[in-house]
């Protein structure tokens, strides 16, 4: 097989894991967040009298977006107006090739990465095009030409700064410990065990680096506790003069977000697809004990590990988005330049003195 | 210091608030999925057209005229229930009743339900006691606003 016929395949494959999860997370949302208020949630679209639980809500919701009217206004920019949700989509989704699913298989006597994109600067790679996901939110809200939308990208774009500093800056306290920019390295680095018992995730060597990490990407998403871009109650935010599938696409992207952070944080601070104690040979137990498994089954067993952690990731973050409640603007500067910043300076200092000792 | 503490302790109970909810919720559908009885549901709500809630003996529903024994309307046309009723809803024409003991009857009696707020004045001021809102029909809806212009021939039914 030809190798540029093998990243057309992965790329394919990895597409469609990503769009085919998004689509369901609008889904698991719904669900989640009913079963939290003690309602059912959507449960009614069918199709030949078959519900399932709803599981048909997100392709009812595609077509219904897609019938929609196509609607410009007319006093916006028609060409920014119409680039700016693909923008922010292309932005978002490009992410998916920098993250590890597996370890490396060997298929037929060839080695075959999990990774569509195994760049030595993985991390930067995420982080730069994270943060260039902002240029859909300021070109959609400019080019409206309203003064809410202006409002609220002109937020988004206050808010991604102060959190864009604070999320590099928590990650450098990581890169000190596993001294690699490679995503694949990272995760590589994190098997194997700490003190004996414990699995060497990021979490455990970089405590403060994961929280810090973990509330400023949680801003990056720009979901509730963080949704000043769009403050449904008070601006409707910058996609107000956005409808159909235009807007469906803003709302793909939040999704989109929240399994790319899913994929990171399970990445950079859970191990990837490392399962604990488990090694190349088998699984170790932390009182000495070996229990050889066969190759295959490993390989399995990492690749649903990194699933069960994104699906775990996700899980939390709709939950934090339906427990906590909107910051005010200047709380929400004083958590990224007050506290965030010198919480992850401190990190960096506290691991650079660990590391050297 | 001891405030930020407090502030991050309060964050983490509202996250397990949520989280044990999900959860108790998600035991309790798990075990309706598989056939299993239980007293307490996972949610409260009710699926509406499948299953309806009892209504309470004095809810204020669609109105009905009551009958006679000879089935005539008892309606005497007093113009009570139009005078007191707040939206103006109730149209009644009078016309001679032969029974000497009645002697009015209502010719057209027409309730607007568009208009009427259910406040059950007409109810309460009929001396008659002709009209009474204890059908239980509380899915009135019509595709038109002609539909939902109700006359005899709709309240005496």
């Amino acid at each position: 097989m030809s190798p540029f016929l093998l990243v057309l395949i992965k790329v394919v494959v990895a597409l469609a894991w990503f769009m085919i999860l998004t689509l369901y997370l609008t889904w698991a949302e719904r669900k989640e967040s009913a079963l939290m208020q003690d309602r059912v949630g959507a449960n009614r679209a069918s199709i030949f009298g078959l519900r399932f639980f709803g599981l048909f809500q997100p392709i009812a919701d595609a077509i219904k977006m897609f019938f929609k009217e196509d609607f410009v206004p007319p006093f916006a920019n028609r060409f920014l107006h119409t680039l700016a949700p693909f923008l922010s989509f292309f932005f978002v989704a490009v992410n998916v090739a920098a993250v590890p699913f597996g370890p490396t298989l060997a298929a037929a006597g060839r080695p075959l990465v999990l990774q569509i994109l195994d760049i030595d600067a993985g991390l930067i790679f995420v982080l730069a095009l994270l943060s260039l996901g902002i240029y859909g939110v300021l070109l959609s809200g400019w080019a409206s030409n309203n003064r809410f939308t202006l409002l609220g990208s002109v937020r988004g774009a206050a808010q991604l700064i102060s959190y864009e500093a604070a999320l590099a800056l928590s990650l450098v306290g990581l890169i000190l410990v596993f001294p690699s920019l490679r995503l694949s390295d990272i995760v590589a680095y994190q098997g194997g065990t700490l003190l004996g018992f414990l699995p060497r995730w990021g979490v455990f060597l970089q405590p403060l680096g994961f929280v810090v990490f973990f509330i400023a990407v949680f801003a990056e998403t720009k979901r509730v506790p963080f949704d000043l871009p769009e403050g449904e109650s008070e601006i409707i935010g910058f996609f107000a003069e956005y409808g159909g599938l235009k807007w469906g696409l803003f709302m793909f992207t939040d999704f989109m977000e929240i399994l790319i952070v899913s994929c990171l944080v399970s990445t950079l601070f859970f191990g990837g697809w490392q399962v604990p104690w488990l090694g190349d040979a088998g699984v170790h137990f932390p009182w000495g004990a070996d229990w050889h498994w066969p190759a295959w089954l490993i390989a399995a067993a990492r690749i649903l590990a990194f699933q069960i952690k994104v699906f775990f990731f996700c899980w939390l973050q709709i939950l934090i988005r339906w427990t906590y409640p909107r910051l005010r603007y200047d709380r929400l500067m004083e958590l990224g330049w007050k506290i965030l910043i010198p919480l992850s300076l401190l990190n960096i200092v506290g691991t650079a003195v660990l590391v050297s000792l | 210091m001891i405030q930020a503490l407090g502030i991050l302790g309060a964050l983490i109970r509202g996250v397990w608030i949520t989280a044990r909810h999900f959860l108790v919720n998600l035991f309790f559908h798990t075990l309706q999925l598989f056939g299993i009885k239980t007293k307490r549901k996972g949610a409260v709500t009710i699926q509406y057209p499948e299953k309806k809630k009892e209504l309470a003996a004095r809810h204020r529903s669609l109105h009905r005229l009551l009958k006679r024994e000879d089935g005539k309307p008892r309606c005497v046309a007093c113009m009570l229930c139009v005078t007191v009723c707040p939206s103006e809803c109730i149209v009644v024409e009078a016309a001679e009743d032969p029974d000497p003991e009645v002697q009015k009857t209502a010719a057209r009696f027409d309730i607007d339900l568009t208009r009427c707020c259910f406040c059950g004045f007409c109810v309460e001021a009929c001396p008659e006691d002709a009209i009474r809102m204890d059908t239980g029909v509380i899915d009135i809806s019509a595709l038109s606003r002609a539909d939902l212009q109700y006359g005899l021939d709709k309240l005496l039914k």
